[in-house]
């Protein structure tokens, strides 16, 4: 006779909870492949955990971003934030759609630089750039976004020492109704210290003003607080043209789109509640065109969307190493994958779903990852169908900033693959070694041996 | 660890559960309906895994683990007490 197949037993209770009023949907179904790709058979190549991209889900996202603007605008340029993921696949993908990249930092500004993109199409973000830094950036002509007065006045005499007229751009913080205020970047509004930045580059007559720069927040909520930028940014852009007859080539609203993920401690999932990027164009563009440029002077729009333009093109695949039950009753799972490789779990409740079939039988399940602490939570609950150790889980929306901002804390980083447009899968960044740690340390002479009893 | 089905459960064969004590309901998958049957047929946790073991593609070691939580949940319930 033939077995049939085996799941771990499990009962629900059907009274638990209150009742949601907006009814509760399936959003556990299982997904087993990738645009084509079995999840299964990358794991089997690649290792688990794994990181896993979708090109077409880029490309699809970038086009949905530019459409919603460059239908309301006539001159609107993205420039891929770096630092939301800088795996140069990734980089390259935005470049071959036509964007160019905005850096926070020399060593992006070099992967920028070898990936091909000119150093006009380079916009220069961040509070720290050092003299050699400027240097290469004012060398290939870059746009350098200024943040404050001693960089200014830095520009200033490297100018004069280079024989060169820098591009810059100012970076403007603002009140928008936001809070908290990020007001510890960039030349503040509302006080007038942004017209003194502007005054003295202007004045000294050393630097080529070309544009102005602000970056309200990330995972903005709220659509009118980009109108509210737009129209404080048009406002010092047309003070300029008036006291200064100079026209301001590009405004620069920043990133801090929200993408499809959920907040955690939402009521409702995230891609019901966040704004579109229609809602956001609408604001932004809407504010531009009213703002009272005449149609030769009309600014560029540049846009240095990150999270939104690549987090649901990515996934984390990952096994169950063990299965357990809390003394409180609660039903846990252990992951080999944790919050070292996934530190948007921090702010997400990344949605789950098994890859294997499953049946509709679920349980509420708290997910922790590998590591010995206790901050290792990948989700306080889920619910998911019964799963077995080594079967596959499929973390969602985690193409922003996890890529970056991971650590080898006691679990090294895995492999990242990217699924092309026609299913085909390519490695972008194999798992790392102990060899590969090893190799940049050294072990002082007098510390080379030891003898254990 | 052997168990005792409160006498009074009532269970479908879709997987519902119902205890009138508590006024309780509860869903549960195949395996777990299984389990329930055999408890009511007062088996050993030995004959259960041994039963399961049989009709299931699974390994023994895996079933016993879960019966072992499963058999907690049936406590924690009150859907069943200690034989
Ligand atoms: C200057 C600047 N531009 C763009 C971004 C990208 O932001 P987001 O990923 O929220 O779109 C950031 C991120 O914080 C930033 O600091």
């Amino acid at each position: 006779m033939e077995k049939k197949r085996y799941e771990r037993p499990v009962i629900a209770s059907l009274n638990a909870g209150i009742t949601n009023k907006f009814g509760t949907r399936n959003l556990n179904e299982p997904i087993s492949h990738i645009d084509g790709a079995s999840i299964k058979e990358i794991t089997e190549q690649y290792g688990s955990p794994v990181f896993i991209l979708s090109e077409r889900k880029i490309r699809q996202l970038y086009r949905d971003a530019h459409r919603a603007f460059s239908t309301r605008y006539p001159k609107v340029q993205f420039a891929w934030s770096y630092k939301t993921n800088y795996l140069n696949a990734v980089c390259n993908v935005f470049h071959q759609e036509g964007s160019w990249a905005e850096v926070v930092s020399i060593f992006e500004y070099e992967k920028a630089l070898a990936n091909g993109v000119e150093g006009r199409h380079i916009l220069f973000n961040g509070p720290e750039k050092t003299e050699s830094d400027l240097r290469k950036a004012i060398e290939h002509d870059s746009l350098i976004h200024i943040d404050h007065f001693d960089e200014l006045y830095q520009l200033l005499e490297m100018s004069e020492s280079l024989k060169k007229r820098p591009r810059v751009a100012i970076r403007v913080n603002m009140d928008t109704g936001i809070y908290p205020m990020w007001d510890r970047f960039g030349f503040n509004y509302e006080s007038g210290q942004a017209w003194d930045a502007i005054n003295k580059i202007i004045l000294t007559n050393k630097l080529d003003l070309v544009g102005l720069h602000c970056h309200i927040g990330t995972f903005m909520l709220s659509a009118n607080a980009y109108a509210v930028a737009a129209a404080k940014l048009a406002d010092l852009a047309l003070g300029i043209k008036l006291h200064h007859k100079q026209n301001i080539e590009y405004l620069d609203l920043g990133g801090g789109f929200a993408s499809k993920n959920t907040l955690k401690g939402s009521f409702l999932p995230g891609a019901d509640t966040i704004p579109s990027f229609d809602d956001y164009a609408e604001a932004i563009c809407g504010t531009l065109l009213n703002a009272g440029f005449t149609r030769e002077n009309l600014p560029m729009l540049i846009l240095e969307t990150g999270r939104a333009l690549v987090d649901e093109a990515g996934f984390l695949a990952a096994s169950v190493v063990a299965n357990k039950r809390l003394s409180d009753g609660r039903k846990a799972l252990v992951l080999d994958a944790g919050v070292n490789i996934l530190f948007t779990s921090f702010w997400y409740e990344h949605k789950m779903t098994p890859v294997e079939p499953a049946s509709h039988h679920t349980e509420a399940s708290v997910v922790y990852g590998p590591l010995c602490m206790n901050i290792d939570v990948v989700r306080e609950s889920v619910t998911l169908p019964p799963l077995r150790k080594n079967d596959l889980v499929l973390i969602h929306t985690v193409g922003a900033y996890n890529m970056t901002q991971w650590m080898q804390f006691i679990a090294m980083r895995p492999a990242v693959v990217m699924v092309d447009q026609e299913g085909k899968t390519h490695l972008l960044r194999r798992a790392e070694k102990t060899d590969d740690l090893n190799a940049m340390e050294s072990m002082p002479e007098h510390l080379q041996s030891f003898s254990l009893a | 660890m052997n168990l005792r089905l409160k006498n009074n459960i009532a269970v479908s064969d879709s997987g519902f559960v119902f205890n009138p004590s508590t006024g309780d309901s509860f869903s549960i998958n195949p395996v777990g309906i299984d389990i329930i049957q055999l408890l009511r047929a007062s088996k050993s946790e030995q004959d259960i895994i041994e039963d399961l073991s049989d009709r299931y593609d699974a390994d023994t070691q895996t079933i016993e683990k879960d019966l072992y939580d499963f058999f907690t949940l049936l406590l924690q319930h009150q859907l069943a007490e200690k034989a």
